[in-house]
């Protein structure tokens, strides 16, 4: 009754591939960003979920309230030298792997906030893969560093804190 | 300004003759109180004049002027609906006393002035920093304070 298929027909339903591959696309087809939103930019990265840029195409959609469920971090704002420990503390919370995304001129280099309160760039405080540049970077510019980080997971390339901790090779 | 103020005005010049000076503003009656008498005069400003709802406490820093600070104190009186204001000038290390027995809602404005301009609050319950992490060093609305950033690389 069609149980039984022949070789040919078997032969037909199998995709070869390597295991750190599937991982991989695994990985990138799921990445899961934490809710870090501190100003402005938020709101931009509110809307890349929304239904006119739909992050859900890239699996990126389900931003998590806990930090032990997100596997990128996006720092969406200026970083205040009170929530420098608070942001570190949540990142360190993040199981590995894990990736941190900087969003806009303050979160990279503190932009037009140079005084006392604010962090001069996120990137003091954990390690970063994407920049983002704009004041605040438009949706599609949040969703294109997505796009390059997961470009950055396909191609096995290591996190960055990986990258400084070392162990830079690829992992396959 | 109203006839009202200028009557309240002159009423409080009567009450505090060597304590007060009257001073400009386009807004509302200002006054400037001496720090020995700024006690009595807030005392009296709640109770007999009836300002008792207490707005704000701002601080000027006029470096390199002498007297360096201007603390400033925002009242309104919530039936006139008349607000007040009057300042206090004091240089560097010196203290105003603290009006949190007159008006407790005095009390975290002025650990706000005091995490910010470094001015003491004498006889406050209270006076830490409310903003800034405990071990912050310096005043940073200072004027003699860095303005840039901290770069750490």
């Amino acid at each position: 009754m069609g149980l039984n298929s022949t070789r040919a027909e078997a032969e037909r339903g199998i995709l070869l591939t390597t295991v750190e591959k599937m991982t991989r696309w695994a990985q990138k087809s799921s990445v899961w960003p934490a809710t870090f939103g501190l100003a402005c930019c938020a709101i931009e990265m509110m809307s890349v979920t929304s239904s006119r840029y739909d992050l859900a195409r890239f699996g990126s959609e389900a931003f998590r309230a806990s930090p032990r469920q997100a596997d990128l971090m996006i720092v969406a704002g200026r970083v205040s030298q009170k929530m420098a420990p608070v942001l570190r503390t949540i990142w360190e919370q993040m199981p590995e792997p894990k990736w941190v995304i900087s969003m806009g001129a303050c979160a990279s280099s503190g932009g037009v906030f140079d005084n006392y309160a604010i962090i001069q760039g996120v990137d003091h405080v954990v390690p970063v893969d994407v920049y983002v540049p704009g004041c605040p970077p438009t949706p599609d510019a949040l969703m294109f560093a997505i796009l390059k980080l997961r470009e950055k997971i396909q191609m096995g390339l290591p996190p960055k804190y990986l990258e400084l901790a070392g162990e830079g090779r690829r992992t396959s | 300004m109203s006839e009202r103020s200028e009557e309240l005005l002159d009423r409080l010049t009567q009450r505090f003759p060597d304590a007060l000076e009257v001073v400009e503003s386009i807004d509302q009656p200002t006054v400037v109180v001496k720090r020995e008498e700024l006690l009595a005069f807030a005392e009296h400003l709640k109770s007999v004049e009836g300002y008792v709802m207490f707005n704000d406490v701002l601080a000027a820093d006029w470096f390199p002027a002498h007297p360096r600070f201007e603390v400033i104190y925002q009242v309104v009186h919530p039936e006139s609906w008349q607000r007040f204001r009057f300042k206090c000038r004091i240089d560097e290390h010196e203290a105003v006393p603290s009006v949190v027995s007159v008006w407790p809602g005095a009390n975290w404005p002025e650990r706000e002035a005091y995490d910010l301009f470094g001015i003491v609050f004498e006889g406050h319950p209270q006076l830490t920093r409310i903003y800034l992490p405990d071990d912050w060093e310096g005043h940073p609305l200072r004027k003699d304070y860095p303005t840039g950033g901290n770069r750490i690389d």
